[in-house]
Parts: structure tokens; sequence; C-alpha cells
């Protein structure tokens, strides 16, 4: 088995700087939530963040992801400016999509981050087209497409695997499995329960990994970019995570479908934790160094807020900017 | 000029665009070995190889998901539906990925992807493969929606639909498919969103696409017969409409029949309706008038079929209507 180049220390502490700077960053998401700066649905990912972080350490710069719309930390993970990032959250000009796509729409083409996308399991027969384009040019690289384990259960799903098997694509499918779509449980939604023994239907590569440790996603992930890579071949990994808050801002935390005891004792698995404490018994760093840590992500945090501040929001004149290529003509345009 | 079908129109579009352009590619059921499930590809495996036509499961919304997310980095893919029946299946896919991703990017993602397939009633079909869906996709800001008439028109049409950086809807008419016209060889091409006069008259201007076209033009021999001359606008695209020349016609013949068929409730009819109610207002001397697809599903039996369907002596009665001759 291919297994990933040994960490140097000073890529274990950029893995975790990266975990801490989603975290601090979606922290902040929730204090602009509610200052009302950030509006319409905003999910946040904490909880997952070993998810994104790990997988994404496997990657060249000129790979792609397509995600949900879970999808702030993806996209800073992957390159896109936390500036830019948190000014499409609030809606303004300098944002990555000039403020027409928010929270749930983040694209960043020159990170190769193909979107934010909203309804549910749609974004993987595009992440499949990519890997498609990716084999037609004769490219090396790889598509890496999240979704959430109650993605599954859609068509798209299914339609996508089924091309990739047989045709061979290299598309890497990450289900973020945090056990529940919405308020409901997956022993409530899929027939199986083990989300990897999908792709047996394609007779796709699978894996399941703990979703809370971010270097056994690392590991898992990377073998899945070697066989694509190399065989260009597509994966299904499952990875077991739990996310801390509501499944959007206007949800609580636990609601009516899981209790409070259930929440609490899975923050005991912190992913961020977790990883400091492992890099801690290995005399990587220490806990003034974790200080330091939080303290550059904070600052990078605050620079993002100031920025998306004091951005302008986008002119009247962009509303019908984008609709296509070309300016949108008259000929559109029914009003007198 | 040679005489050929309009699908070898159509297969001469693909070819030559294929010839041009390496990252044109054609995908959908049947285009490959089958030949095209109406010929329209025929020949093209043989030429271009299976890594440019490739025949896929039946898996509508997965295979049109696969074409947004190609056109997404670069390639410009053509692909074909069955019929334009089976694309509710890809309705996600086309409105909520194809026709807002330039927009909900801020202008990043550019899908140049045309989805072309049969649209229409052909012979007994009933009710799920007899249908004119035109209205639903023009609905859609993002999305370009071509309808063409003649063989000249679906090559040319073609040509710019596959040249163009935006998603096109390429609706072909299932029954056209064999009727002849004068094609030049090579390469030329109509622009998207600019109508055709398809014959010139005074009394009454009638807009009708695809099919319907030859429906008013059979019904404009009639009604010159008596003496009647008839305008008929074939707007071409739907969306962008070209809607300078039927303003113009009807400013000078001061009536119109829109002939559609599909379903009048939320038809192109009534959005062609407003316009001229709005542009053209003091030059109407009778209200526009539609003629369209009956308000049911299609029935299988031939004489309700046709019940259902625009034929040329509803069209005469329409353009008399018009003229209070009734
Ligand atoms: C097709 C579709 N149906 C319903 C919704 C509403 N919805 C948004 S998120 C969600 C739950 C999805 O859960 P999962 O895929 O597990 O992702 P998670 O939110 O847990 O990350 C639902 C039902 C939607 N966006 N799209
Ligand atoms: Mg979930």
């Amino acid at each position: 088995m291919d297994r990933p180049a040994t960490l140097s220390k000073d890529a274990h502490v950029e893995l975790l700087r990266k975990m801490l700077l989603g975290r601090r960053f979606e922290e902040r998401c929730a204090e602009m939530y509610a200052l009302q700066k950030i509006g319409g649905f905003c999910h946040l990912a904490i909880g997952q963040e070993a998810v994104s972080v790990g997988a994404m350490s496997t990657l060249e710069p000129d790979d792609y992801i397509f995600c949900s719309y879970r999808d702030h930390v993806h996209a800073i993970v992957k390159g896109s400016d936390p500036g830019r990032v948190m000014a499409e959250l609030f809606g303004r000009d300098t944002g990555l999509s000039h403020g027409k796509g928010g929270s749930m729409h983040l694209f960043d083409a020159d990170h190769g981050m193909l979107g934010g996308h909203a309804i549910v399991g749609a974004h993987i027969p595009l992440a499949t087209g990519v890997a498609f384009a990716a084999k037609y040019e004769s490219r090396p690289q790889v598509v890496l497409c999240f979704f959430g384990e109650a993605a599954v259960n859609i068509g798209a799903f299914h339609e996508s695997l089924n091309m990739a098997a047989l045709w061979k694509l290299p598309c890497i499918y990450i289900v973020e499995n945090n056990r529940y779509g919405m308020g409901t449980s997956i022993e409530r939604a899929s027939a199986i329960y083990d989300v990897a023994q999908r792709a047996c239907a394609y007779d796709m590569a699978s894996e399941t990994v703990d979703g809370m440790d971010v270097l056994a996603v690392r590991e898992s992930v990377s073998r899945a970019v070697t066989l694509a890579r190399r065989e260009s071949k597509p994966t299904l990994i499952e990875a077991r995570c739990y996310r801390f808050m509501g499944h959007s801002m206007s949800d609580p935390v636990h609601g009516h479908y899981r209790t409070k005891e259930e929440v609490e004792e899975q923050k005991l698995k912190d992913p961020v934790r977790r990883y400091f404490q492992q890099l801690s018994s290995q005399g990587i760093i220490d806990q003034a160094g974790l200080e330091q840590l939080n303290a550059e992500v904070r600052t990078i945090v605050d620079t993002a807020v100031e920025f998306a501040d004091a951005s302008p929001e986008p002119p009247a004149s962009a509303l019908y900017e984008d609709v296509y290529s070309e300016p949108y003509g008259p000929y559109t345009r029914s009003q007198p | 000029m040679p005489l050929i079908t309009y699908r070898d129109a159509l297969n001469q579009a693909l070819r030559e665009e294929m010839q041009r352009d390496p990252k044109v590619f054609l995908l959908g059921e049947e285009v490959g070995v089958y030949q095209g499930a109406y010929k329209v590809s025929r020949g093209l495996l043989q030429e271009f190889g299976d890594r440019r036509v490739i025949d896929t499961p039946i898996t509508e919304e997965g295979f049109t998901g696969v074409g947004i997310g190609a056109a997404m980095v670069g390639l410009r893919p053509v692909i074909e539906m069955m019929t334009w029946n089976f694309s509710m299946l890809a309705m996600d896919q086309i409105i909520n990925s194809a026709a807002k991703m330039l927009y909900m990017s801020g202008g990043q993602f550019r899908i140049p992807i045309v989805l072309r397939g049969p649209g229409g009633a052909a012979h007994q079909l009933a009710a799920q493969h007899s249908q004119s869906l035109e209205s639903w996709y023009a609905h859609v800001p993002g999305l370009k929606v071509v309808a063409p008439s003649t063989p000249y028109d679906a090559k040319g049409l073609l040509k710019a639909a596959i040249r163009d950086d935006d998603p096109v809807i390429f609706f072909e008419g299932e029954t056209l498919y064999g009727s002849k016209g004068e094609v030049p060889d090579g390469d030329y091409v109509v622009p998207i969103g600019v109508a055709d006069v398809k014959r010139e008259g005074t009394d009454v201007t009638i807009v009708a696409w695809s099919k319907m076209v030859s429906v008013a033009l059979k019904a404009a021999d009639t009604l010159a017969a008596e003496g009647i001359s008839c305008e008929i606008i074939d707007p071409r695209t739907l969306r962008p409409l070209d809607q300078a020349p039927i303003i113009a016609s009807v400013q000078k013949t001061n009536r119109c029949v829109v002939v559609e068929e599909g379903w009048e409730y939320s038809g192109i009819g009534a959005q062609l309706a407003c316009l001229i109610h709005r542009d053209a207002f003091g030059d109407l001397d009778a209200p526009v008038t539609r003629v369209t697809g009956a308000d049911v599903p299609m029935p299988y039996a031939k004489n309700l079929e046709h019940l259902a369907t625009p034929s040329p002596a509803r069209v005469v009665e329409a353009v008399k209507h018009v003229l209070y001759m009734d």
C-alpha cells in the first residue's frame, strides 16, 4: 500500500494551523451571523475540519475540488483568500463571487475550487465531468468531491459512481459522514449503515476512515489519489465525523434529533485538540506554540472581517452582469 | 446548393465542428455504435473514435452533469437527449447547474454546452413521448433556446450553438429530420438571436418556429388563393428573442397570429403577445391570437392526436378571425 511521505515537523504544524484557521474562521462566521452581517443559510463545519484539511493535504495545486454548501473551510484550505471568503459571506463586491453566491456558493477558479453547491448531491455528476475532462485531455489532475452522507441516497450519486467506474475517471468521492442530514440520522435514512459498502455496487475501491483523525484521512485519501493518478480509477471514501453545531446557523446545536449528551461526548474527540495532543506528545509543538498559532490565525480572521466590512456592496449595475458571457441584451429584458 | 435533409445538415454541423475544435465531443445514449436514435450522429464514431463520441448508460441527470462539469473546465460538450421528453430527469442539472453557474460564481465559470435532441410530437407516440418543452427552458435566465425549422438554419444554428460560451438548449423537430432544403457545403453560421422572415406578406403576421413554420406556410398558401397575404416570421431563437422584426412586421400588418406546438398556458405565445402589446399596441387592429397544442396530455388515437395539434386549417381560421372574416 502506498503511504503518504512522512510529514516533516513543519508540515504537521501546517496541518494544525489550517485546522485552527478553519475553526477560528467559522467561529467568527457564527458571530457575524448573529450580528446579521451574514445572511441566508450558513452551514458551519466545526468539528469536521479533519476531513477537508486531511484530504486536501494530498493534492497538487492544480487539482480540483467540489463540495456542498458547507464550504467555507474547504475554500480556505484549497487556497482562497479568507478575506474574499468573508466578503462573499457579507455579500460584498470583493467576495469570491462578487457577492452573488453567498455562503453556499463559494467558487475560486484560480485555486481549483469548483464550488459550493446547494442542491444535495447535484455536484457529484459535475465533479465526475471534471474528472472526465482531465482524462479527455490527458491531464494528470484528480478531483475530490465532498458531500454529506445524506447525499448518497440521491440518484445523482449512483449515476455518477456508475459512470466513474465504467469509464475509469480520476474522481475521489469523499463522504463527510457526520451522521445526520439536517435532523435525520443515517439509520433513519439509509438501508445500509456502512456507506463505503455502496461502492460494491459499482465495483469501485472504497475505504472507511476515522474522519476525526486528520492523519488517517490524509493516508486514506492519499491512497485514492495515487490510484486516480496512476490508474485513473475512482474511490469512495467514507469519513466518519461529527458536526458540533446545528445543521445551519438557524438551527440549535441539538434540537429534537440528538441529545446534548451525544454532542458533548463527541466533542471529547475534537479533531483539532486531538491532533494538537498527538503532536505535543511527539514533541512537535507545545502549548506556547499552539497559542502562537492561534494568535496568527486570529489575526488572519480579524483582517478578513475588517476587509469584508470595509468592502462595498456590488453596484446595482451588477444585477444583469454574468447572466450570459456576453452583455445581457435588451432582447432578454422585457421591462419597458 | 446541395439539397440535403435536416438530419444530414445537423450531422454536417457536428462533423465540421468536431474537426475544427478538439474540445468538442458528443455524448449521449446510442450516439456511437447505434449511430444515433435518429441517426443524426451517423458516421461520427467511425471518424472520431470513442474518445469523442461517447455512448452513455441511461442516466440523463448523470450525463448532463458530466457535460456541465466538463464545460466548467473548458471542454465544449454536445449532449444528445434521445428526445427532450427525457430531459426532465436532467432538469435540475440544466437549471440549477448550467444556467446559474456563471452568475453564482460571479463570472468565473462559463458553461459552453449544447444540449440537443428532438422535441415536439411525432406520430401517435402518446402522452409521454409527445411534447414541446420550449417554454419550460425559455423561462430560465442563463439559458439560450434555439429551434430551427429548416436544414439551412439547423446547420448554421448548431454551429453557432457549439461556438457559444453559454448553455444552449437546441430543439430539433422530430418530424423534420427527413425534410429537405438547400444547405451549402462547408462552414457558415446562423447567429443565435436573429429571426428570419420565411415569407413576406402584408395582411397578417404569423410567428412560428420549428415544425410550425411548415404548418404556417401551408396555411399561407391556402390563404393566398383567397387573396390574403401572410408574412411568416421564424424567430429561430426563442431566448434571446429577436423582437424588432416581429414588431416591425406587426406595425406593417396590424395583425398577428402565433402558432405554437406546445401548450397554450404560460406558453411562448403568451410572452410574444405581451411584447406586441407593449411595443405595437397602437398598431393592432385585432387582439393577438394563438393557435397552440390542446391543453391536454397528447392522446394516442390518430383522430384525437390530430385534434390536439395545430394544423394549417386552424391557422387559416385564426388568420380569418384577426381579419374579422369569420
Ligand atoms: C435535493 C435537495 N433536497 C433537500 C435539500 C434541503 N437540505 C439541505 S442540506 C440537507 C441535509 C443534507 O445532509 P448531508 O448530505 O448529510 O450533509 P450535511 O448537511 O450533514 O453536511 C437538506 C435536506 C437540498 N438542499 N437539496
Ligand atoms: Mg450529514
